[in-house]
């Protein structure tokens, strides 16, 4: 740009000019659209005409949008049971008040609940933390992407990130950092108690609650999943574990690294009040819901402290739907926004209406 | 007038050729401040480097710089660390570079090292490559330049050899011919020319095209040169950048010393004219040359909205301050209700200290906030600006080839509030190309009647054909100037002089006195001969002064007339009754008159036209005229049209020499008039002399012309000063430029002689040689006869009255400085409708009486005493205050003196504030600068001044804005210039319609960007609330980082330099739109809070919207981020899209563009990214959000909501807007 400027004028350089070398007319500016700034354009906003036509539309297509997710979110079957146990009545009650970490027997309480309506697809069992700050700075920052994808390096240096989850008697963890370290370890089942009273337990399905690329890209176990044992030779577990990495399934596709739980852990969760995804359960055959209605009882093993910041943990059952789970605000948002739209194209009728109409000439705006 | 003898003031110092005959060893008192001792280190010695002291030449010369030059500011090796240097130097970047440091802190830290260096490094690097850039350009013309050959004297060949300019050392010998360029400053040793004269063409120095006069070092001229037996030690000045001034001295092995003056130096870089050959020898080579040395570069000016950005940015700086103090307690509140949360990592630390940290972290996380990238934007869309302005096709003038030129960079937006326009006259509101009109001679008006009606044609394409021959120089030159018809009476007197008959000569005595014939001739000689116009003529060559012609009648014919003329002027005139003279004169005449009568001359019936045989020619056939074929090159038009009026009376200056000039008589001879010194114009003496010896009677006569102000004072005339002073009040009133035209012949050989000594003493001087010249001037120029006074139109310029018509309404006050007469000023200020007959005229004139103008009413103010003038001037100013509603004011210089007095500064801006308009009259540029500088700080305006001559360069360096229009008057107001047009007509469009949307284009984007930014660190501020305020971010490291730099950096520079808020024709047609952006209403704070208000609004809309859809949710930190910043791209892209009020496709392009790269990148970090990256691994994130539909749902929904408010606001607007062009349709009907 604004390379017209002749090298005399700009840096007091003599153009070396023959006499009759430039010729005549030479410096006129090319006529051009572009040049002489008269390219066609568009004014976006030009009168309430267009504005209208745009206002009315907006709301004409939002409202309808608004009440289909609003009726797709309630026909979403959802059911939370809190069992932090900080009220005395809770079963979990005794629990919560004698944790540790590292206690040897586990604790364990389990909760009735009572299911109004069946659940007819698959149900998605969560785990539901609150309080839990999984997106504190520091905390999001202590982990070792190149460990968990296997490299044998930084298993036995891990990074500093992790740091002070990175050794652990000079030996060094494996999964390093504080995400790791605090994994979620309470252990959920569930038991449908039909009518005459046996506890008929719901089979809960341990994989495919990771992403694909998490589980098949990201993470990997150091040396591929032969012989777990060997691989993380020679590497402590997290300290507040109890088992070490490779022993946190039985199945060797869900194992180490890989081990799906572990996976769902390590993405951190965007807010302080959060579910992951625990299991599924997956629907059997088409004549029998998946959850029929009727008594439940959910058995924890109560593991997790979150008593000290004052967190709570839920269990959550939920179906889906093509938008995800259970959230009316989306459909309210639309419906909302849509009404605004076309009470504004009603207010714009009126203002064009009252003062506009001599303005739409087209004389003027060319 | 003032300005234009300023102009050749300058002009004149520049070449002073004619004073200096040169001389041998100057008398004692001057040599003693020769004296080496003096002043040893301000001196550069100088020798031949082939000469016979080589030794010597080396030892000297070690210290003086070759002629290679390098104006780049880095070579290959130093570019890196000169670079950073001067980059690191800049706020801005230290700013980056604290930033990236305290990224290196762990406790604070942010983003990975890595990405907190992007920003530094990606602002360095472009600033880097945009000064390559520039560099590069500079390397190549250096290049071009240093390897210009030119022919050097070699000692070993024993000839003058082929070279490169850059190898031309101090003390070489240069041999140069004609049209060849300057390679540095040379001392001229031998010209070609017999009299040791050369010509130069000095347009790439300062942009004249007139022929200036060089001439051999005096005493070299007369002997054989030989390179190798140079043996003269030239002492001079050290290299300074005084194009004006040249001394030193030249000196042989037995103490005899020369003189050096300007006018034997040679400057680089100057062409060689009209001379074949010359010879000089170096004494300044590359950058000691006073070419370089006056190189100053582009101007840069700090803009009045940049300067109000800066308190922008320092809210954006407080603002940014609250965010972080937010964060910063915020987190300390939250650590102290924490208790043993296992998601704290590390040891305990005090929630003060941690607050703490958090600060400084907010600071790198929430660093866009600080619009630092603005600063280059700004630089980017000013050169995107200047670039249109630079190519409008309506800036261009046909004439003269040339376009505007944009020589300061950064001020174009100023040009959009500009309140206060000062306007020179001459050449600015007029063409500046004089046309001879009126003159008065012996208190006898000639009104010319006939003078300048076809000056319909005013320009006159220069033959293509004439340029590129050494012999045939054929310039531009001004046809109006030449069209002079001469007045009959006038014809008729002057034919008697020569009339060939006694009866005639008795008829003429009948009709007027022989005084007055006298007193013509000495008018018309003066006119031809008082100047410093370069005679050329395409055909035949300048450097050989042409022979004098047999003249039509024998030498001693002439003789015995100008014996004739000459006692008849000689006795001092009020001494001698007229009457007495008078016979006295006839008897005379009677006597010498008979001889000439008996001269051949065909026709004798009809006298005027037999005696003027070329007049009949001229008259039905101008171009054949043989005179035609001498061309005048004046550097002030006034000059040109004076000589050329004196051709039209057949005083014809043939050709001019240092010291001698050839004229035509009227009876057709050519005498050789030898000229003796020319005492060059100044402007405190207002006046130019020449003194010149009458080739026949031998007496030594002074011609003097100037400024009516002061030769009415310093004249007496015979018939009373009175009628041409009514003359001249006339001559003004109809707006024409005036001359006095004075003699003194009462000059005796002895006090010549006394003066002449002063005068040697005065030029030879070396320390204040000005000083003493003016002195000795002064008191040569007393007791002058007055001859007459010339009228010179000077055409007012097309489409000037609209141009101010269009300014005023755009409520512009448009002030007129002029150095010229008020009635000049005031008739001129009618012409261009800056006044109309309705308007009151309040005159405030301390000194003259003068008459009112017949159209106004008036209010005058007369004073004759100095001394209480500054009371009446406060009476004055109080008084009319009450008058001055759609009031003129016209001021005089005198007056101007006193108003600027800090005491009454004051009431003359109320006075002038209320003013419709000011003129001021008489004023020296210092006082045009002065006004200009008091307006500019005392109301606070944006002030733009415009101008053409060297006398306006003050006062375009003190405005606000300085336009310089390049005319016929140089190119010094150019070279001072920000910007630079042909006519003053384009200022209407550089204003009403560059300058508006200029601003309105930069303050948009100003506004847009920080919007942008506030906008888009809100996004991150509002996460702080559920992330415990650590000074996390849902977003990858790059991909926040890379949003402000690449993604959506490129709209705003678009909207900032292709934005059109208003239609060109509406702006041209309707001037009051200018207000809107004078008075600045885009920018003023509201609209920056309302900005931020929005930018505020809408991040809590992208912020919330996927809050509430994705609370409680499995979302993932990144995963929660993307649509996020989707939407924001969106609600950025899509703001600006409401914001313009174009778009053409190259938005369209650019929106794509931006979009594209943003998608383009998540998706690709989102695939590839395996372990990059941490801890924020974008792996498959966008490319699981993409795949959901609730993803683009709540894209849609938070663009939407989060436009709403801006875009009806914006259609109410644009409704208004679309009234008030209706409105003002409706209002001028066109």
């Amino acid at each position: 740009m604004a390379s017209g400027y002749n090298a005399k004028e700009e840096d007091g350089h003599i153009g070396v000019v023959g006499l009759g070398g430039a010729s005549l007319r030479g410096r006129k500016p090319e006529n051009t659209a572009f040049k002489q700034q008269r390219l066609p354009a568009w004014q976006p906003i030009l009168t309430a005409g267009s504005v209208l036509p745009a206002f009315f539309i907006i709301g004409l297509i939002f409202i309808p949008i608004g009440i289909g997710l609003y009726v797709t979110s309630n026909n979403i079957r959802e059911f939370e049971i809190d069992y932090t146990g900080v009220e005395v009545s809770s079963p979990c009650y005794n629990c919560a008040q004698n944790f540790s970490w590292h206690s040897t027997t586990p604790c364990t309480c389990s909760i009735q609940f009572y299911l109004h309506q069946a659940y007819e697809s698959n149900v998605f069992m969560y785990y539901g933390l609150s309080n839990f700050y999984q997106n504190h700075r520091r905390y999001v920052k202590s982990r070792d992407d190149s460990q968990l994808n296997g490299d044998i390096s930084s298993l036995t240096k891990p990074s500093k990130e992790c740091e002070p989850y990175a050794n652990h008697d000079h030996k060094p963890i494996a999964p390093c950092g504080a995400i790791a370290n605090s994994m979620f370890n309470d252990t959920l089942e569930l038991f449908y108690i039909d009518p005459n009273g046996t506890r008929v337990p719901v089979a809960l399905s341990s994989t495919g609650i990771a992403w694909w690329t998490d589980k098949h890209v990201k993470f990997r176990n150091p040396g591929g999943s032969t012989n777990l044992t060997a691989a993380f030779q020679g590497t402590v577990k997290p300290v507040n574990w109890r088992h070490p990495v490779y022993e946190l399934d039985t199945d060797p596709e869900n194992n180490g690294f890989i081990n799906e739980d572990f996976i769902v852990w390590m993405r951190t969760a965007a807010l302080p009040t959060f579910r992951k995804l625990y299991r599924v359960i997956q629907k059997k055959n088409n004549m029998a819901p998946t959850l029929p209605r009727g008594n439940y009882s959910l058995q924890v093993q109560y593991n997790f402290p979150v008593r000290s910041f004052e967190g709570r943990k839920r269990v959550i059952l939920s179906t889906i739907s093509w938008m995800g789970g259970k959230n009316p605000f989306l459909g309210i948002a639309y419906v909302t926004v849509g009404s605004v739209c076309f009470f504004l194209g009603v207010v714009l009728l009126f203002i064009h209406h009252k003062y506009g109409n001599r303005t739409n000439n087209a004389d003027i705006t060319n | 007038m003032e300005q234009l003898h300023w102009v050749r003031f300058r002009c004149q110092q520049l070449w002073a050729a004619n004073h200096t005959q040169g001389w041998y060893s100057p008398p004692r008192p001057v040599s003693d401040k020769y004296s080496p001792q003096r002043s040893a280190g301000k001196r550069r010695t100088v020798l031949a480097r082939w000469g016979p002291h080589q030794d010597e030449y080396h030892s000297i010369s070690k210290s003086y710089r070759n002629n290679r030059i390098r104006t780049t500011k880095y070579t290959l090796l130093s570019f890196i660390p000169k670079n950073l240097f001067e980059q690191l130097h800049r706020v801005a970047n230290i700013y980056f570079i604290f930033l990236a440091v305290l990224n290196f802190v762990p406790v604070v830290e942010a983003f990975n090292p890595e990405i907190a260096l992007v920003p530094i490094i990606l602002v360095l690097l472009v600033t880097a490559l945009k000064d390559i850039w520039e560099d590069q350009r500079r390397f190549r013309s250096d290049r071009e330049v240093n390897r210009l050959k030119c022919s050097v004297y070699s000692s070993k060949e024993r000839d003058y050899i082929d070279c490169c300019w850059k190898d031309v050392h101090v003390g070489d010998f240069v041999r140069l011919s004609c049209n060849e360029i300057i390679p540095a400053d040379m001392l001229l040793l031998h010209s070609s020319d017999p009299r040791g004269l050369c010509y130069i063409e000095t347009a790439n120095l300062d942009g004249e095209t007139n022929l200036k006069q060089r001439e051999v070092v005096s005493k070299m001229e007369e002997m054989e040169f030989v390179p190798e037996d140079f043996h003269w030690r030239i002492e001079c000045e050290n290299p300074n950048n005084n194009l004006c001034r040249f001394r030193g001295y030249m000196e042989n092995p037995s103490g005899a010393r020369v003189g050096l003056h300007n006018s034997n130096l040679l400057l680089r870089s100057c062409i060689i004219r009209n001379s074949e050959a010359v010879v000089g020898i170096v004494v300044y080579a590359g950058h000691e040359t006073k070419a370089m040395m006056n190189n100053s570069g582009p101007r840069y000016k700090r803009s009045l909205l940049e300067r109000r950005l800066n308190t922008d940015v320092l809210w954006c700086v407080l603002l940014l301050i609250v965010m972080c103090l937010t964060a910063a307690i915020g987190h300390g509140i939250w650590l102290k209700q924490l208790k043993n949360p296992i998601f704290e990592v590390g040891e305990e630390t005090s929630p003060a200290l941690a607050g703490f940290y958090v600060f400084w972290t907010m600071i790198i996380v929430l660093q866009v906030l600080i619009p630092i990238s603005l600063y280059v934007s700004i630089e980017i869309v000013k050169l995107g600006q200047i670039y249109f302005i630079h190519n409008d096709v309506d800036l261009y003038n046909e004439h003269t080839d040339s376009r505007i030129q944009c020589r300061a960079l950064n001020i174009t937006e100023d040009l959009g509030q500009v309140q206060y326009i000062f306007s020179d006259k001459t050449g600015t509101l007029t063409e500046n190309k004089m046309v001879f009109r009126r003159c008065s001679v012996y208190g006898v008006e000639y009104p010319h009647y006939d003078n300048g009606r076809g000056g319909a044609v005013l320009y006159k394409p220069v033959p293509a054909q004439c340029l590129g021959q050494c012999n045939m120089v054929c310039l531009p030159h001004n046809r109006a100037a030449k069209e002079v018809v001469p007045d009959c009476e006038l014809v008729t007197k002057l034919s008697w002089l020569c009339a060939p008959d006694l009866n005639v000569a008795h008829s003429c005595a009948k009709a007027s006195s022989s005084l007055e014939l006298a007193f013509i001739t000495d008018f018309f000689l003066t006119l031809a001969i008082c100047n410093s116009v370069v005679v050329s003529s395409p055909a035949q060559s300048l450097n050989v002064l042409p022979q004098a012609q047999t003249p039509l009648r024998s030498l001693e014919e002439i003789k015995l007339m100008f014996q004739r003329f000459n006692l008849s002027a000689l006795p001092a005139l009020p001494t001698l009754p007229p009457p007495l003279k008078s016979s006295l004169y006839i008897s005379t005449l009677d006597s010498v008159v008979h001889p000439v009568g008996v001269m051949d001359a065909p026709g004798e019936e009809e006298v005027p036209k037999l005696m003027f045989p070329e007049a009949a020619a001229s008259e039905d056939a101008g171009a054949v005229e043989p005179e035609d074929t001498v061309l005048y090159e004046a550097e002030s038009p006034d000059e040109a049209a004076l000589v050329y009026a004196a051709r039209a009376y057949h005083m014809t200056l043939k050709a001019r020499s240092a010291d001698s000039l050839q004229v035509e008589l009227p009876t057709g001879g050519t005498v050789q008039v030898p000229l003796l010194h020319v005492l060059p114009f100044d402007s405190n003496r207002k006046r130019m002399s020449v003194v010149v010896r009458h080739p026949l009677t031998g007496q030594v006569v002074v011609y003097t012309k100037g400024a009516d102000s002061v030769l009415m004072d310093l004249t007496r005339s015979p018939t009373g000063n009175q009628h041409t002073q009514k003359h001249l009040d006339s001559y003004a009133r109809e707006g024409l430029r005036t001359l006095c035209i004075a003699t003194k012949q009462t000059l005796e050989e002895e006090e010549y002689e006394v003066w002449l000594k002063t005068q040697l003493l005065a030029e030879s001087s070396i320390e204040n040689r000005e000083e003493l010249l003016l002195c000795s001037a002064q008191a040569l120029e007393t007791n002058l006869t007055l001859l007459g006074a010339t009228g010179i139109l000077d055409r007012l310029q097309e489409e000037v009255s609209e141009t101010i018509e269009a300014l005023q309404r755009a409520d512009v006050k448009v002030w007129i400085l002029t150095g010229d007469k008020q009635e000049t000023a005031i008739n001129i200020a009618f012409a261009c409708k800056l006044l109309c007959p309705s308007d009151q005229l309040l005159t405030a004139n301390c000194e003259d009486k003068v008459s009112s103008h017949p159209h106004v009413r008036t209010l005058e103010l007369y004073n004759s005493q100095q001394e209480s003038c500054a009371v009446l001037v406060q009476d004055f100013l109080h008084r009319v205050t009450c008058y001055v509603a759609g009031s003129v004011l016209v001021i005089d210089g005198h007056t101007l003196d006193w108003a600027l007095q800090p005491e009454l500064q004051g009431d003359f801006l109320e006075l002038s504030k209320h003013c419709k308009a000011v003129i001021c009259c008489r004023s020296t540029p210092l006082q045009k600068s002065q006004v200009v500088r008091l307006v500019r700080d005392k109301l606070k305006v944006m002030t733009l001044a415009v101008g053409d001559g060297a006398n306006d360069v003050s006062m375009i360096q003190v405005a606000d804005v300085g336009v310089g229009i390049s005319g016929q008057e140089g190119m010094q107001a150019v070279m001072s210039s920000d910007f630079a047009i042909s006519r003053f007509k384009h200022l209407r469009k550089l204003l009403l319609v560059h300058g508006h949307w200029c601003y309105t284009r930069l303050a948009n984007m100003i506004l847009y960007f920080i919007y942008k930014n506030v906008m888009y660190v809100n996004l991150l501020f509002w996460y702080q609330f559920f992330c415990g305020f650590s000074g996390n971010v849902m977003t990858n490291a790059w991909v926040l980082i890379l949003f402000n730099l690449i993604f959506t950096s490129v709209p705003p520079l678009i909207y900032g330099v292709l934005d059109q808020d208003t239609p060109v024709d509406v702006l041209m047609a309707h001037p009051e739109f200018y207000q809107r952006t004078r008075t600045s209403k885009d920018y003023v704070s509201l609209m920056f809070w309302l900005n931020i208000l929005d930018a505020f609004y809408q991040s809590l809309v992208c912020f919330f919207i996927p809050y509430f859809a994705y609370r409680d949710s499995d979302i993932g930190e990144l995963s929660f981020g993307s649509p996020i910043n989707a939407s924001a791209l969106f609600i950025i892209l899509l703001h600006q899209v409401v914001e313009s009020h174009t778009l053409t496709w190259i938005h369209g392009l650019v929106f794509l563009l931006s979009a594209g790269s943003y998608f383009a990148f998540v998706l690709l970090l989102s695939v590839f990214c395996v372990t990059c990256s941490p801890p924020t691994n974008p792996l498959g994130v966008e490319t699981m959000q993409m795949s959901q539909p609730a993803f683009y749902l709540v894209c849609i929904l938070t663009t939407v909501t989060a436009l709403l408010p801006s875009s009806s606001l914006r259609s109410m607007e644009l409704v208004r807007v679309h009234r008030a062009w209706k409105a003002h349709t409706v209002k001028q009907p066109h």
